[in-house]
């Protein structure tokens, strides 16, 4: 593909495409519509089916079967519609399939919603949150693989900064590594067989009478615990001696990067850890450049959110406060006024002059 | 091919039957009536009287699989589709 | 003359010179299961098996089960299948069509989770036309959670929550979902039948045949509704549950072929 301009959404659905996702449904909701519309347009050039669902519901309801076929598939909304999909998105979890879902979110405020989820029982899925659109065709590309890895939904957490801002973009197949066979999935043919299929949340396998949710739900549970462990992705930059530590993810953290850069090249010792998981949420990055510093500062586009995984990294061993805001539009889609490069800088220089102590 | 049983009969998985005596009224020649016997959960299982006729209605309305039917004689062949 | 009435063992097959004329669905994988007596929706489910069989699709069928009693038969079922959640079939059996277009799809759905939960889901697919053939075990009440009344519910008929009879002023009326989805272009095929005895099993055993004719064939949407017996969510005895379904269900909710 040669280099060129394409608004956030086109690109997340090219890098879908190209990726092999076969399946997409979705219902139109601002600012996640774009992302459905370049997928009904593009999926049956390559083969695949894109439906225009009645719900949200009945959208994440035919990935599922999609997904359940072997197929690579998606959805997608901005918060109030994933909130419609949460019994199915805790179900699908407990299904082991791999959906990828495209959260294009109407700001921060749904940082708790995409981490801790709405749906029953334990469950969790990988979160990635990417900062630009060159980051997001990568991470959707990643987003299919681990899915496929680890049998469990991955959402990309986007915006409308991200959905509807255009840059110069090289969408790439990207390749990582081989993957198992989907010996799970069906497609009728092992009927007749004694050993027929039964893609369910439940655990039961192939001939099984009964279940054991205690005994799936543990297994779940020690899956989860693995992909805490192994998956969590981060950007840290100049933390080694920062004095003040930011925080921030996604479209927000273009502004404090660019923010960090300007105060470090005037000799100031700040710094960033950018969460790209949001879970796992990394937290041992954000103790160890915690450790020198004299107070991490978090900057969020909602009420307070990321800043209590912050303080639960730091556990109390430095000082942290909250320097963002809820900040929107008079739509409420997320364009407020703390997306300025001197809005943030004001920000983090407050934060800096702060006396010693816990504030 | 005549049998003293009738022109058919049935094999009756007794200990599955949950006495829902919905085959008596189903059997057209009503050679299915309740035993009077219960199975080991505790239900009252039915019998087969001379007069079956190997039509397998019985096998349709038994909520639990219980009947096998049978005809005597051989099997008669397919009908020729049109 | 007087009638010959010794009992007649039947503890065996019989031996040479006998055939069997009836057995059990091949795609039965085991008979023991854990309804009521005198449930009917096993009877669906027998001839659900016996038409896939018939059909040579036993290795093409994918079935979409929702969630109420007779998900616990599905252990007993030889296809391949997907759980979906109550009321949310038909979404799945799209996606899984739209991937598998040779497959053989359908929902097995009670009245709780597909007219209730599920309305739109169905009425969507039907109205899309898909491919799918979605199956009703409706027997008017939520059987699995205790008999309380569904949106199929008949005026008059008792449930666990309307002990008096449903009355219309306090619970409004029924919906025929049949007729209502008949309604739909996307409908190529539609019908009600019952498993009250076996001519009305057999006519049932038509149905889903000719419903998935209907797929194979890619004409649209296909819809069987067999009206089960629930003698427990009736307060009736096993051996009434026939008579209250002809007394009670079948003149609301009618039996016949509702567009072909």
């Amino acid at each position: 593909m040669t280099r060129r301009l394409m608004e956030g959404s086109e690109a997340i659905a090219e890098a879908g495409i190209a990726a092999g996702c076969r399946f997409f449904a979705g219902y139109p909701m601002t600012p996640f519509t774009e992302v459905l519309e370049h997928f009904a347009r593009r999926l049956p050039e390559t083969g695949g089916a894109c439906i225009n669902a009645e719900s949200e519901l009945e959208a994440i309801g035919m990935a599922w079967g999609a997904l359940s076929t072997g197929a690579r598939a998606a959805t997608g909304s901005t918060g109030q519609g994933l909130a419609l999909m949460q019994e199915s998105l805790s179900e699908i979890t407990r299904s082991e399939l791999p959906l990828v879902v495209f959260h294009m979110a109407r700001g921060q405020g749904d940082y708790n919603q995409a981490t801790r989820g709405g749906g029953h029982g334990d469950y969790h899925h990988l979160v990635l949150a990417p900062i630009d659109i060159r980051e997001a065709t990568e991470l959707t590309q990643l987003a299919f693989h681990l899915a496929d890895r680890w049998r469990n939904p991955v959402v990309i957490y986007g915006d409308y900064l991200l959905a509807h801002t255009a840059e110069a973009v090289t969408i790439d197949a990207l390749a990582f590594g081989d993957l198992p066979a989907k010996d799970w999935a069906v497609d009728g043919s092992r009927g007749g067989t004694g050993r027929s299929r039964n893609v369910n949340p439940l655990g039961m396998q192939a001939g099984a009478r009964g279940i054991d949710p205690e005994s799936d739900w543990r297994r779940l549970q020690a899956k989860h615990e693995e992909m805490a462990a192994t998956e969590a992705r981060w950007e840290a930059l100049f933390v080694e001696d920062a004095d003040l530590v930011v925080v921030a993810f996604g479209t927000v953290a273009r502004f404090a990067r660019h923010a960090v850069k300007a105060l470090r090249s005037e000799g100031i010792a700040v710094g960033l850890v950018r969460p790209i998981t949001l879970w796992p949420f990394p937290a041992e990055a954000v103790a160890r450049a915690a450790e020198g510093a004299r107070r991490v500062a978090v900057l969020e586009q909602n009420a307070g959110q990321m800043i209590d995984d912050v303080r639960l990294a730091v556990l109390g061993r430095t000082a942290v406060v909250s320097i963002g805001e809820i900040s929107t539009d008079p739509a409420g889609f997320g364009i407020g006024d703390l997306l300025d490069p001197d809005n943030v800088r004001q920000r983090i220089e407050a934060a800096l002059a702060l006396p010693e102590g816990r504030a | 091919m005549s049998h003293p049983d009738g022109r058919g009969t049935v094999t009756i998985a007794a200990d599955r039957c949950k006495g829902c005596e919905l085959c008596i009224p189903a059997c057209p020649p009503r050679v299915l009536r309740m035993s009077g016997v219960r199975n080991a959960q505790g239900f009252d299982v039915p019998e087969l009287i001379p007069g079956c006729t190997g039509c397998g209605a019985c096998a349709l309305v038994c909520p639990d699989f219980c009947f096998e039917v049978f005809q005597y004689g051989e099997r008669a062949p397919a009908p020729e589709r049109p | 003359m007087s009638k010959d009435d010794r009992r007649i063992d039947t503890s065996r097959p019989p031996g040479a010179g006998a055939h069997l004329q009836s057995g059990n669905p091949t795609l039965l994988l085991h008979e023991e299961h854990d309804l009521c007596p005198g449930c009917g929706e096993p009877l669906a489910l027998r001839v659900l098996l016996e038409v896939i069989a018939e059909l040579a699709c036993t290795e093409r069928a994918i079935g979409v089960i929702g969630i109420g009693c007779y998900t616990a038969l599905t252990s007993m079922m030889d296809v391949d299948r997907i759980q979906a959640l109550h009321g949310r079939a038909p979404s799945v059996a799209t996606g899984a069509k739209r991937m598998q277009p040779d497959a053989l799809l359908f929902t097995l759905q009670g009245d709780g989770d597909m007219v209730n939960e599920g309305l739109q889901e169905v009425i969507h697919t039907a109205a899309r036309g898909e491919n799918v053939t979605c199956i009703l075990l409706n027997n008017g009440v939520f059987g699995e959670t205790g008999g309380h009344m569904t949106a199929t519910t008949v005026v008059g008929q008792r449930t666990k929550n309307t002990l008096d009879g449903r009355d219309a002023a306090a619970h409004g009326h029924p919906i025929r979902i049949g007729d209502m989805l008949a309604s739909l272009e996307g409908t190529a095929y539609a019908a009600r039948g019952a498993v009250t005895n076996a001519a009305e099993v057999s006519r049932t055993r038509r149905m889903l045949k000719r419903a998935f004719e209907t797929q194979l064939a890619g004409r649209g949407f296909s819809f069987v509704e067999v009206l089960t017996m629930c003698p427990t969510g009736w307060f009736v005895p096993t051996a009434e549950g026939p008579d209250y379904m002809d007394r009670v269900m079948t003149p609301v909710h009618r039996i016949g072929e509702l567009k072909s």
